[in-house]
């Protein structure tokens, strides 16, 4: 949790500047409303925190997210029974893109960042040619009321982020860390390397399906989607202070910097701030971060800060 | 103890944006990008800078936004029940000197079928080759939204013995040199955006996007008491069919008592269009009035409405079959101007009146119906998929409705 401080302090100053501007974000509907909106990249960056964490990059999420609403809107095409069929074989979509990015990395040695890369390309050429570019069918109402109703997309972000913090703190968490802080130290204490990191990408997945539930819950079908998040997802890991490269950093941290990204662009709107120079924010944002995270002052540096990683054997 | 440094730097961005925050609290942020050089020529035009719109775009011709708006008032020549055959106030030109016998081999460069009025248009135009039994040949080639690729492909286009070439180019500068090659070898026509040279036999389009955005933006300021707030929602900046919907509707916003109290692009992203939407409304309280460019998060923008709990106030969309339902079932106060899909109909129709010797309009203007609501019932076809384009003249063509993805 110590770690966390420092993301946390800065969405602390980001939604007391919200709130300045807009006291309508104070009250609960407002802040609501606000959850309810980062709850798919939140859920996304966890899910991106358990890979970066490991050592790897999933840049595959985003165009998994347009898959998974282009087909939901083509298979429900507006009939209400469909509903709950489809989302559990959208679920079951993620977990199997996931399951194939993490296999590939692992058993066939691609580096993951051409892997995810290469499934990203796949799958956006796939929905290319599967809707020619205009998505057909429709989403069921049932479908709708995750993304829609605040109560629901809040309830599942609950879920999600208390299902991260367990998961990260059971013994899969520590070995994840293990893994990817030294492989071969973790891999030596008897870690199974390659079975944490495609658990972890299978996750990945599954966080992309959900978050893709969860936007085409709130704004329709749209091929465009899930253009960027992979982006926003690993700027907002990187933002919570999780190292790229693996083995540092924490996932409540992770989720606190989609939370601080998504404060940010809020921000940024309600300055009048024109939508482009929201790349650019997150450029700058990105680089910085990892900038600061490289610099290490040694007068700063506390000796231990590698403690937990070994002490998993 | 490696993050004291990002929580400096982020801190220190944070003060960055709460000053420029304070210096640039107008509403007037998102036109001004690239406007300076095109200043001179709409000074006439941005009389009144205090309403929000920003700077005129540098797109901005006042001719042509004279010659679109009276257009609108003109009745168009040729059959009532086709208006893909008509025009506006047409100059015919002689054809003879392409004068040959069928069976025609047409030929077909298109831009892109990357979006669903682009998928519409794509499928009215094979249907309409399809009625004609003199075309032995359709050759079409997507250049997928890439000029380099469209350039290659007008020249491939050539060496295939075509008796007529087709152009919807991708972009208007770009593709001219690439449409002047062409015509010294066979007709030319071009439609939808158009090319910066008079060579082509032809050049069909609806009035234009300066009808369009008037169209949306005098139904607001007819609707919207005076002091109202108005969002104007666009795609994306410096496409010149969008810059003239967008300038058109300036105008008619800088002459009215009303206030555009933001100017935002949405990419044509519903969830990125429903959050503004959501951001403007707790910024101000309410909005008066919504005005978009395009259709494509039309529905999202009234649903942003919806989920606040408040009333949907006056918006505009386009004749996409689901903001036509959404507007029925909700009884909106809307408009929708159209840029129909049936004008992809059309040059299959000029290449054979070229082809047999008939005249054809040098420029020809088709009708560009706006949907209000007392037309909208004839437009609304609950058996069409949500993002069926209404205008598609398509309604009596063989395969209709499943050809198009109805039922």
């Amino acid at each position: 949790m110590r770690r966390a401080l420092p993301i946390l302090v800065v969405l602390a100053v980001l939604l007391a500047a919200i709130a300045i501007v807009n006291p309508f974000f104070i009250e609960p509907a407002g802040f609501l409303s606000f959850v309810r909106r980062a709850a798919p990249l939140v859920i996304l960056a966890a899910g991106q925190y358990l890979v970066i964490v490991a050592g790897e990059f999933d840049l595959s999420v985003g165009s998994l997210v347009t898959v998974e609403v282009v087909v939901a809107a083509r298979l429900i095409d507006g009939d209400e029974a469909a509903t709950w069929p489809v989302l559990a074989l959208l679920i079951v979509l993620g977990l199997v893109v996931g399951l194939v990015n993490g296999a590939v990395t692992t058993l066939l040695r691609v580096p993951s960042f051409i892997t995810t890369l290469g499934m990203m390309l796949v799958l956006s050429g796939a929905v290319f040619l599967w809707t020619g570019g205009a998505p057909r069918g429709a989403l069921s109402q049932a479908f709708r009321m995750f993304g829609r109703q605040t109560g629901w997309a809040v309830l599942i972000l609950v879920v999600v982020a208390v299902a991260a913090v367990v998961l990260m703190r059971a013994n899969f968490g520590r070995t994840l860390i293990a893994v990817g802080d030294n492989e071969r130290a973790a891999a030596l204490s008897g870690v199974r390397v390659t079975r944490v990191r495609i658990i972890a990408f299978t996750l990945s997945g599954l966080s992309a399906a959900v978050a893709g539930i969860l936007l085409g819950g709130f704004a329709g079908v749209s091929a465009q989607v899930g253009q960027g998040l992979e982006f926003q997802a690993i700027t907002a890991v990187v933002l919570g202070g999780v190292v790229l490269g693996g083995g540092r950093g924490t996932v409540v941290a992770a989720m606190a910097g989609a939370f601080t990204l998504e404060a940010l662009f809020t921000l940024l709107n309600l300055y009048g701030v024109s939508g482009a120079l929201k790349f650019t924010v997150q450029g700058v944002i990105l680089i910085a971060a990892v900038a600061a995270g490289a610099i290490r002052l040694p007068f700063l540096d506390a000796p231990k800060v590698k403690g937990d990683a070994h002490a998993v054997s | 103890m490696r993050f004291r440094r990002p929580l400096i730097l982020a801190a220190a961005a944070l003060t960055v944006f709460a000053v420029g925050g304070c210096t640039s609290d107008k509403p007037s942020t998102t036109t001004a990008a690239d406007t300076g050089a095109g200043a001179a020529q709409t000074a006439a035009a941005s009389t009144a800078p205090a309403s929000g719109t920003g700077e005129q775009s540098k797109f901005f011709v006042q001719a042509d936004y004279d010659a679109q708006l009276a257009m609108r008032s003109q009745t168009a020549e040729g059959p009532a029940d086709k208006p893909w055959e008509q025009a506006i106030a047409p100059q015919m030109v002689s054809t003879a000197e392409y004068k040959k016998d069928g069976p025609y081999h047409l030929c077909f460069s298109n831009a892109a079928v990357d979006n669903p009025w682009r998928q519409v248009g794509w499928k009215t135009m094979q249907a309409e080759v399809a009625l004609h039994k003199e075309i032995s040949e359709l050759t079409a080639l997507d250049a997928e939204g890439k000029d380099d690729k469209q350039i290659s492909d007008i020249s491939e286009l050539q060496a295939k013995g075509c008796d007529a070439l087709i152009v919807s180019p991708n972009t208007t500068a770009t593709l001219t040199p690439a449409v002047k090659g062409a015509c010294g070898k066979v007709p030319v026509i071009v439609f939808d955006r158009g090319v910066e040279t008079d060579c082509p036999v032809t050049f069909i389009k609806p009035i234009g996007g300066y009808a369009f955005g008037a169209d949306a933006a005098e139904f607001l300021v007819e609707k919207v008491p005076a002091g109202g707030k108005i969002l104007a929602l666009r795609i994306s900046p410096g496409v010149d069919v969008l810059e003239t919907r967008w300038s058109a509707a300036k105008v008619a916003f800088d002459a009215s008592g009303l206030q555009v109290v933001g100017v935002e692009f949405t990419d044509g992203d519903a969830a990125k269009a429903k959050g503004i939407v959501n951001d403007y409304i707790q910024r101000h309280g309410k909005l008066d009035g919504v005005w978009m460019d395009s259709g494509a998060t039309s529905v999202a923008v009234a649903e942003a409405f919806e989920d606040a709990g408040m009333p949907v106030p006056p918006m505009t969309g386009e004749d996409q079959q689901d903001f036509l339902r959404k507007w029925k079932d909700d009884g909106l106060t809307a408009v929708a101007p159209t840029y129909p899909t049936y004008q992809w109909r059309t040059p299959i129709i000029a290449a054979l009146k070229i082809l047999k010797g008939e005249e054809v309009p040098k420029t020809w203007n088709l009708p560009q119906p706006k949907i209000t609501a007392e037309n909208l019932d004839r437009y609304l076809q609950p058996n069409m998929p949500p993002l069926h384009y209404a205008l598609c003249g398509c309604e009596g063509m063989p395969g209709f409705p499943e050809k198009w993805g109805g039922k």
